[in-house]
């Protein structure tokens, strides 16, 4: 069960990553023009 | 309207203004709308009108990069705002974005920067922050919990099961601790207002929840229930988070509307300047300059100048009232012919507007009393809960348990009860509703609205600018096609409000080269060496035309047309009712909704438009506590009223009656009376926001009476000592996950009728005028 200690914090680091990468995308206002962003992705530029 | 015997005080009154008359736009003083970052680049933020694709969005953004010193520019779809900033050693040049704009065919208006949005925007941001915590300590929290529920049954040994509860403390105390804030900063607030709300619960089951698990795991128990507290704050994290982005929204879009109306004064200097400025930043004793077609921008007395005032958005009463020095004029009147200096007064006694403002007040606190569902809910699960968890303290203390067990079920009863689905039933069905109503061009200012409408059974309109369109329209006749044309291209050049009825008459036109508004009296203009005129009965020589037509029609205003010596043509202009006014009547009526008219205006034009929509209950004439007054009668007889008004006078009567909704062109005390705010030509949205109401109502019911059963059933398993981390968490999310697709449910179509023009605002009423 050693092998515990190696996962879990594993799993637990990649989460913690995956979260701060949200918080940084909210901060970096990613999230603040929803609508727009779906159409910006068909922009040529 | 038409006054000729004030033309020699216009032109008085006009001659030091000559300079601001002729030209369009003055020197704008915009520097109030920039915000200078710390690195010294600028920043404006811009309303904008018309986006309605992608197209648009690339267009504004490819036209305004290339400007000189635009660092950035930025289209925010969502809520149609402009952002541009500028390099750090360029000067921000608002005019010429707002030239670009309109280059590109885009009207646009800067925002003040801060205030209110930002503290809104900031909140959301620091819920959606709480709320991706949460959802990652429960994640996390899960994977550890499921391995120890399966390891229970399985063969997990007793060390890794308190190693895997320490590790789900670790996660979840911190991850509570923030993510909570909300909710434990809410129980405060309403413990020190001496209030149990909502969160008071939630608080107490989630620190008692956490206690428990870390006693627990410290005893070495089989059973912790940290993924049932972090989870509870996730789910409940949702529902403040639909809420809040809903308002958000409905509040960005409001205020859109605001900045496109273009609220600005024109303020006169001691020096006989003219700068046009923010409405915000007129104090009382500043000197403004009114125009003819533009409306009083704040409440004043006239100093200089006489004019007839179109007061309906103010008193309902459509004649044009005559002012002269002395006079008081209120924000909102529409005026006419003369150019008025105001001198602004702070609101000071006995004053219309200090009238409708106590009344107001009083009918709004009245209101407030009135209980929500929400609240009701709160106010029986409260005890309910606390009760039940104190029982069965007692209960098992009473049978004998022991301390440890009776205090460990009495909080699995509060676990269990905690008002996950409770905590979504309403808020879930209010935001979808809400963000169907926002397609038909509805705004909800109120969180109780929908509940409000769903009770409505008496509905009472007022005519001025509700039944009827807020700008004059050329009545229905027979005109002559190239004396109407000539009109139209002549009206093109004039200020006057009703100008704007026979250009909309007309259809699109160009104004003839070289048109000169003669102050007062009307348009001119000589073309091909006859002389066109155009304005009022006496400058056309048509008196006999135009009283002819005041007779035909006594609501009319008339406006004259003549070419050189021909006949003179008399075209009158009233105020039309919306399109589908009879419609949206005769809907109400066969729902079976009692309809009435309570106007201040003349009871003969009330009479013609309730005849005309077939309405039998009117009256007319009402000052704004008459109609206090009837919508309160109205009420002690047991009816649930929706006031559907827009003028200044119909304030109180908004904030006196069950529901209010007013178009968006309200006076702006009524627009902040009322309840929803609709966009557009139509009547139709009275008719809608009616069905989403009830629609809205049943689906809050089901839902709170499924959290209901839910609890009658949960509480006795765990009142019995049978609740596992297991149940609870299969339990919580299961009756989450069922009211929010329940809720779903109220996106279906509101209404069978058509759907009006979507939520493009519509223009505020067209100004006479383009040149």
């Amino acid at each position: 069960m050693n092998v515990l200690l190696l996962v879990i914090p594993i799993a637990l680091g990649l989460g913690l990553l995956g979260l701060l990468a949200f918080l940084w995308a909210l901060r970096s206002g990613q999230y603040d023009d929803l609508e727009g962003a779906e159409y910006r992705v068909l922009h040529d530029d | 309207m038409c006054c000729t015997d004030m033309a020699l005080a216009y032109v008085e009154a006009h001659a030091s203004w000559g300079a601001a008359n002729t030209k369009p736009s003055l020197g704008r003083d915009h520097s109030a709308f920039v915000a200078v970052a710390p690195d010294g680049s600028a920043r404006a933020e811009f309303a904008v009108e018309g986006v309605r694709c992608a197209a648009c969005m690339k267009a504004i953004e490819r036209g305004l990069a290339p400007m000189p010193g635009v660092a950035s520019a930025r289209l925010n779809f969502s809520d149609r705002r402009l952002a541009v900033t500028w390099t750090r050693e360029a000067e921000p040049d608002v005019p010429a974005i707002l030239a670009a704009l309109e280059m590109l065919g885009y009207t646009a208006q800067p925002f003040a920067p801060g205030g209110l949005a930002d503290a809104e925007a900031a909140e959301t941001k620091r819920l959606i922050q709480a709320l991706a915590v949460a959802g990652f300590a429960s994640m996390n929290v899960m994977l550890l919990a499921i391995s120890v529920w399966a390891g229970n049954i399985s063969d997990m040994s007793p060390e890794n099961r308190d190693l895997f509860h320490w590790i789900q403390a670790v996660i979840v105390l911190p991850a509570a601790a923030y993510a909570g804030r909300p909710f434990y900063e809410g129980a405060v607030r309403g413990l020190r207002a001496g209030r149990v709300t909502m969160d008071f619960p939630i608080t107490l089951g989630v620190v008692l929840t956490l206690v428990m698990s870390v006693v627990e795991s410290l005893s070495g128990a089989t059973h912790a229930y940290f993924d049932g507290a972090v989870m509870l704050l996730f789910f409940l994290l949702i529902g403040r988070v639909l809420d809040q982005a809903m308002r958000q929204r409905t509040r960005a879009f409001a205020e859109n509307l605001a900045a496109l109306r273009c609220e600005r004064a024109t303020l006169a200097g001691p020096d006989g300047g003219l700068r046009d400025v923010p409405l915000a930043e007129l104090a009382p004793g500043a000197r403004i300059l009114v125009r003819p077609g533009e409306r009083v921008p704040a409440d004043g007395l006239v100093e200089n100048g006489t004019s007839d005032l179109d007061q309906s958005l103010v008193t309902g009463e459509t004649a044009a009232v005559a002012v002269r020095g002395g006079d008081r004029v209120f924000a909102g009147a529409l005026n006419g012919s003369g150019a008025l200096t105001v001198r602004v007064t702070a609101a000071a006694g006995a004053s219309l507007l200090d009238e409708v403002e106590g009344l107001m007040r009083r009918a709004l606190e009245a209101r407030s009393r009135a209980l929500v569902l929400a609240d009701r809910a709160t106010r029986l699960y409260v005890p309910f809960v606390h009760a039940g968890a104190a029982l069965t303290f007692v209960g098992w203390l009473a049978a004998g348990a022991g301390w440890h067990a009776a205090l460990l079920d009495a909080v699995a009863v509060l676990i269990v009860t905690c008002p996950c689905a409770l905590g979504l039933a309403i808020p879930a069905v209010q935001v979808v509703a809400a963000g169907a109503l926002f397609r038909e061009g509805v705004l909800l200012n109120d969180g109780t609205a929908l509940e409000r409408f769903a009770q409505v059974d008496t509905v009472v309109f007022d005519k001025t600018g509700t039944l009827t369109l807020p700008e004059p329209t050329l009545s229905g006749g027979r005109y002559a096609p190239a004396a109407l044309e000539s009109a139209a291209r002549l009206a093109l050049s004039s200020r006057h409000p009703m100008s704007a009825a026979l250009v909309a008459a007309a259809g699109p036109a160009e104004p003839f080269p070289g048109a000169q508004e003669a102050a007062g009296l009307g348009v001119r203009a000589v073309v091909g060496g006859v002389e066109l005129r155009l304005g009022s009965a006496r400058f056309c020589g048509a008196e006999a035309e135009a009283a002819a037509a005041v007779a035909a029609d006594p609501e009319a205003s008339v406006i004259c047309f003549r070419a050189g010596d021909g006949a003179p043509a008399a075209f009158p202009v009233r105020q039309g009712l919306r399109p589908d006014a009879a419609e949206v009547v005769a809907g109400l009526a066969a729902l079976g909704h009692r309809v009435l008219i309570l106007s201040g205006d003349r009871a003969a034009s009330v009479e013609a438009v309730a005849r005309r929509l077939g309405i039998a209950e009117w009256e007319a004439g009402l000052t704004p506590q008459d109609k206090i007054a009837r919508i309160e009668a109205l009420e002690r007889a047991g009816r649930r009223v929706l006031m559907v008004g827009d003028g200044l006078n119909d304030a109180p009567a908004l904030a006196a009656a069950h529901a209010s909704l007013s178009p968006v062109t309200a006076a702006h005390v009524s627009q902040a009376a009322a309840h929803a705010l609709f966009l557009g030509r139509s009547l139709a949205p009275v008719l809608s926001v009616l069905a989403a109401g009830r629609r809205a109502r049943r689906l809050m019911l089901q839902n709170l009476w499924f959290s209901a059963v839910y609890n009658v059933l949960a509480v006795p398993l765990a009142a019995t000592g049978c609740l596992t981390p297991l149940i609870a968490a299969l339990a919580m999310s299961g009756s989450s996950l069922a009211v929010t697709a329940n809720a779903l449910r109220a996106r279906l179509a509101t209404m069978p009728a058509p759907v009006p023009a979507a939520h493009r605002p519509t223009a505020p009423a067209p100004v006479a005028g383009t040149s």
